[in-house]
């Protein structure tokens, strides 16, 4: 009689065994569908963006010889620039119109049906201020034919990148499908095309008529000031802080109460710190609306206990016997600080920083209040005086370009994300960096 | 180590910074459906290098007369943007804070429209039956009663049989208050609703105004907070629907957008001129007369923003979609004159 087969052995598992089997692999399931879902997210967000966005850093410009007729622009023939000021930017508009009609002739080109008028609103508005700027910078170019490359308007962009059709321009009441019709004849001859677009990155904000001179100009240097307005306060407050609490503060009510406060203000939205900044630094301080150095201060009280936490975390990871050796040979309190702690625990305070800044460059909320929120084209100056000159920020200006009617701005404002994504990837990247460079594990 | 000289100095920047202040530059901020308009004017005016380009704000009508009103320092706004008049409470805001002498020109007009996906189909509404469809209470044989229709055809069979569904500003936009005004009001009054509820409510004014301009909270009259963008969004979700625009954003947006009748006129920049569109606003813009003369151009800025070439009939005003005012050149001798507000 042989015994019978044990119900279970090493080689088959029994109901239990294969239960908790199956649930292991079940569990590993769901972690694996979380991970795939936030990939899936992420790739729909970025693709999207990046679908939208990417057509920002092409441009469609017309390409035509102008003839900077001196009797136009400069009628006492001196090229006395106060006199070449007097000529304004719709003058230009109107010469640069007159000169695309005469390459059209040149090249043959059919305008059949289209009116003058029809044939110049291929052009962008800003074709003719840019001219200008051009003219006033190099008077020399008087009298001259140069070739020059004309920003083309937001449709005739569009049509070019696919947005707009011959079919929604019967529909839209800024462009007819005659003029497209020539836009591509145009395309066949050469004289339009996409190319790269840098003034997107460099241009100041434009109106609703002209989306196609849009660009981050003054947004990019807005933030940058920010940050550097935000970097100069909060690195030597927030270290100084966390030093103090850190290594000298004794432990007692006072110091906890602190403690709970530095942690409660970094749960605080960043709205109310929009609100305290309205309140404290324009309404009460006097200081200027719309400028970026508000704009940092605001930031800055944001930002500060995001920096001490870290920044204590990483003064706590320098382990005692480094402060124990210091003071053993005879160092003072702070040659122990400034000599040993500091030194070890930069790595840590500037990834802390690092990450605060990209926060605080990403934040939108308290700048709605303080007057960020503006259209402004003149480029801020050089600091220290420009930080009070009006400036708009990057993620506010996609906030201001998501609001435009004209359905070209959509575009731009993909754009910026694209940019400012670029930046936090830059920002986060040199944290990673210094963190796996230089921080030291005992 | 320097971090206390790094702080300090960047203190005394602050402080240096606030003493050379923004004065140098025109400040405009305030109604939201102005703000495009003004950019345009801003750009334009900059654009020939004179002056700086005037930094824009929006933020409401509201919001840009309570900065205009704060004081006449030069860190203050130099001109607000409205969508309606001044009130008196605000006037005496101003005057309280030492802004006594402010300049108002009338830059034209604003023209609120109904539109719809443009696939769909053809609307041809009247007030009253916008009323109809979108009032909380109808009076139905002499009594108030919850709104029964449920379909267009069902206010007026001559509109498509179609489930109402209506995207409204929400009560924080001035376009709220000229809906209410312009389209509830007067669609009560002309379905005899108005006369009816006086005689239920024992003809308290406001309360007749409260009946008339309670809109339904079934889902059929749904509130939008955001802009007009959002709710030209709302509409591409959900096509059967009707939306309540600016001219100036529909004129943007014909591609996708099917504008309807408001007792038998389309809304285009010339019905609004002649009146003969019901559904329209004025525009106005505030100047402050303390900060002409301190302000580099803010004279020549008010002047441009009424010239013939931004705000005339042919100027970039009425190209953008809002409405020129047919006496123009009474609020361009207002800003020539700096007539000020008794």
């Amino acid at each position: 009689m042989t015994p019978a087969a044990p119900a279970s052995s090493l080689l088959v598992p029994d109901a239990r065994t294969q239960a908790r089997n199956r649930a292991e692999a079940r569990f590993r399931l769901y972690g694996l569908a979380a991970v795939s879902a936030a990939i899936l997210m992420l790739a729909v967000l970025m693709g999207s963006i990046l679908s939208n966005g990417l057509s920002a850093f092409r441009q469609s410009y017309i390409t035509i010889p102008v003839t900077l007729d001196a009797a136009t622009l400069d009628k006492a023939g001196t090229r006395d620039p106060s006199g070449l000021r007097q000529v304004s930017a719709t003058a230009y508009g109107k010469l640069i119109a007159r000169n695309l009609q005469a390459a059209l002739a040149a090249k043959g080109i059919a305008t059949d049906g289209l009116k003058p008028k029809d044939i110049a609103a291929l052009l962008s508005e800003d074709a003719g201020a840019r001219l200008r700027n051009m003219v006033l910078a190099d008077p020399g170019l008087i009298g001259r034919t140069i070739d020059a490359d004309l920003l083309a308007s937001g449709r005739v962009d569009g049509f070019l990148k696919g947005r707009v059709t011959e079919e929604s321009a019967a529909k839209d009441s800024k462009i007819k499908p005659a003029q497209l019709t020539l836009v591509s004849a145009m395309k066949g001859a050469g004289m339009i095309g996409l190319r790269l677009n840098p003034a997107f990155l460099t241009a100041p904000d434009a109106s609703e008529k002209r989306p196609e001179a849009a660009g981050l100009g003054v947004a990019i240097i807005g933030s940058a000031y920010m940050m550097i307005v935000v970097l100069a306060l909060s690195l030597p407050i927030g270290v100084a802080a966390a030093v103090y609490l850190e290594e000298f503060a004794p432990r007692n009510r006072f110091t906890d109460l602190i403690e709970v406060n530095i942690s409660n203000l970094a749960a605080v939205p960043s709205i109310v710190f929009g609100i305290l900044g309205l309140a404290a630094f324009i309404n009460f301080a006097h200081l200027p609306r719309s400028a970026p150095l508000v704009g940092g201060l605001v930031l800055t009280l944001m930002t500060l206990p995001r920096i001490i936490i870290p920044a204590r975390a990483a003064l706590k990871a320098v382990p005692p016997s480094i402060r124990d050796a210091a003071l053993g040979i005879g160092a003072s309190r702070m040659q122990t600080v400034l000599h040993h702690v500091l030194p070890l625990a930069a790595p840590g305070i500037l990834t802390g920083m690092i990450i605060g800044l990209a926060q605080a460059l990403g934040e939108t909320a308290p700048l709605l209040l303080i007057g960020m929120v503006a259209f402004v084209r003149d480029y801020p100056g050089l600091p220290p005086a420009g930080l009070a000159d009006p400036a708009t920020a990057l993620p506010v200006q996609i906030y201001n370009w998501t609001q435009r009617a004209d359905p070209a701005f959509v575009e731009r404002a993909s754009g910026a994300i694209i940019v400012l994504l670029v930046f936090l990837m830059l920002m986060n990247g040199a944290a990673i960096l210094l963190r796996r460079r230089f921080e030291r594990r005992w | 180590m320097n971090f206390p000289r790094l702080a300090v100095s960047a203190l005394a920047l602050a402080t240096a910074a606030s003493a050379a202040s923004a004065g140098d530059q025109i400040h405009v901020a305030g109604s939201s459906t102005v703000l495009p308009f003004a950019t345009i004017a801003a750009e334009s005016f900059g654009d020939n290098g004179e002056f700086k380009a005037p930094v824009v704000e929006g933020g409401g009508t509201g919001s840009g007369l309570k900065k205009f009103c704060e004081g006449a320092g030069p860190d203050t706004i130099d001109i607000a943007t409205a969508s309606r008049r001044i009130k008196d409470e605000e006037r005496a805001a101003c005057t309280a804070a030492g802004v006594a002498d402010i300049i108002e020109v009338r830059i034209g007009y604003d023209g609120i429209v109904f539109a719809s996906d443009s696939k769909g189909a053809d609307f041809a509404l009247t007030p009253a039956d916008l009323y109809r469809a979108l009032a909380a209470e109808v009076v139905v044989d002499g009594k108030l009663t919850a709104n029964p229709a449920a379909r267009w055809s069902d206010v007026n069979p001559a509109l498509p049989a179609q489930d109402i569904i209506a995207f409204v500003p929400g009560t924080k936009h001035g376009t709220r208050e000229v809906f209410e005004a312009k389209v509830l009001e007067a669609g009560c009054k002309d379905s005899g609703a108005e006369e009816a509820i006086k005689g239920l409510t024992g003809g308290d004014k406001d309360a007749v105004r409260k009946a008339c301009t309670a809109l339904r909270t079934d889902g059929k009259a749904v509130d939008i907070d955001g802009d007009y963008t959002e709710t030209l969004a709302r509409i591409a979700s959900e096509p059967k629907a009707i939306g309540v625009f600016g001219l100036s954003f529909y004129e943007n947006n014909t591609d996708k957008l099917k504008v309807a009748t408001v007792s038998g006129v389309t809304p285009s920049v010339e019905t609004i001129a002649d009146g003969s569109y019901p559904v329209s606003r004025p525009l106005f813009i505030y100047v402050k007369k303390a900060h002409i003369g301190q302000v580099p151009g803010l004279k020549e800025f008010a002047a441009f923003f009424v010239s013939d070439d931004m705000a005339g009939p042919e100027g970039k005003m009425a190209d953008y979609g809002l409405v020129p005012d047919p006496k123009l050149a009474d609020q361009q001798a207002v800003v020539e004159n700096e007539t000020t507000l008794k």
